[in-house]
């Protein structure tokens, strides 16, 4: 079992799975675009202005995702000195960015007809943007540092520091009175939302997670082959 | 009904940007690190052709180094 974590076997499965993963998130996209542009409900209050959820919320659901997946390994491969780890991590934020910033972007555009502004400092959005600026910070510190221990100390502090972010985000719309509203879908009671509009969220979020899915293997055998090119600097 | 589809009841011009946008970056995100990918790769098959007969049989040796040689064409 344990021959599959070797270097050539990740290898082996990672740059041979993105053309499928490639392959299938077309398909999902395809039938989530369907069903959030033409198939789903116009809202009886925001008319179809509430289609931009169908890409707004996968979006910011993605990225504080992925936000918590690299503090969680970063931390772990600080603790136990998995170099592997933090390959994961790096390979993973370029995707978490692009989601927070399509967040941003998308909620912005929807604010628009729904609120009447492009942008407001309401703490749901102002700390987003917090999480945006700590996505850079962590990119900015691979590019500072490259692959050695300093690396790996300033970017598991940076997600650190950014994960306290997390929950704020999350319960900022119960803690402050802010224009979001709060959240319609839970986990652990009856989600508000309605069968027609969770179906294409859901298609949508896996599409979304599929693309995360897709840019993280590329990334990953790009660094993969990042160092096998160091290595063979030093033969 | 096309009309419809695009104009939203004059939202259409707000969801289709927003949705616009999102594929644009997927694009644009894709294009990147599909470059650096291809980069990354000429240059290690560039330094491989680079090693004498001697080194290039021990870097073969390596599994993944044979890996990467042996996917060319993969994304």
């Amino acid at each position: 079992m344990f021959k599959y974590f070797e270097p050539s076997k990740i290898f082996s499965i990672t740059s041979r799975a993105p053309k499928y993963v490639l392959l299938l998130f077309i398909i999902i996209l395809s039938i989530g675009l369907t069903e959030a542009l033409i198939l789903s409900p116009e809202d009886y209050k925001q008319s179809h202005s509430v289609r931009i959820m169908y890409v707004h919320v996968p979006a910011a659901w993605i990225s504080l995702g992925i936000f918590s997946l690299i503090t969680f390994l970063s931390l772990i491969g600080y603790i136990f000195k998995i170099r592997n780890f933090f390959l994961i991590s790096k390979s993973l934020a370029p995707s978490g960015l692009v989601f927070n910033i399509v967040a941003l972007v998308t909620g912005s555009i929807w604010g628009k007809p729904t609120w009447g502004t492009w942008w407001a400092w309401d703490a749901r959005i102002t700390s987003m943007l917090i999480l945006v600026l700590f996505y850079v910070m962590y990119l900015v510190s691979w590019r500072i540092y490259e692959n050695n221990d300093k690396a790996f100390r300033v970017t598991t502090i940076i997600t650190i520091l950014g994960i306290v972010n997390v929950p704020i985000i999350k319960y900022s719309v119960d803690w402050w009175n802010t224009l979001h509203q709060p959240a319609s879908i839970n986990i652990l009671s009856k989600s508000s939302i309605h069968i027609s509009m969770l179906y294409p969220l859901l298609i949508m979020t896996a599409a979304f997670a599929l693309f995360s899915l897709l840019i993280f293997l590329m990334k990953y055998n790009t660094e993969l082959i990042k160092i096998k090119n160091k290595g063979l600097d030093r033969l | 009904m096309i009309n419809d589809i695009f104009l939203m009841n004059g939202y259409g011009i707000y969801v289709w940007s927003a949705f616009l946008f999102t594929l644009l970056s997927f694009v644009t995100l894709y294009v990147i690190i599909k470059i650096q990918y291809v980069k990354e790769k000429k240059k290690f098959i560039t330094k491989f052709g680079t090693l004498n007969s001697e080194r290039a049989a021990f870097a073969k040796s390596h599994a993944i180094n044979k890996e990467i040689l042996s996917n060319t064409s993969r994304i």
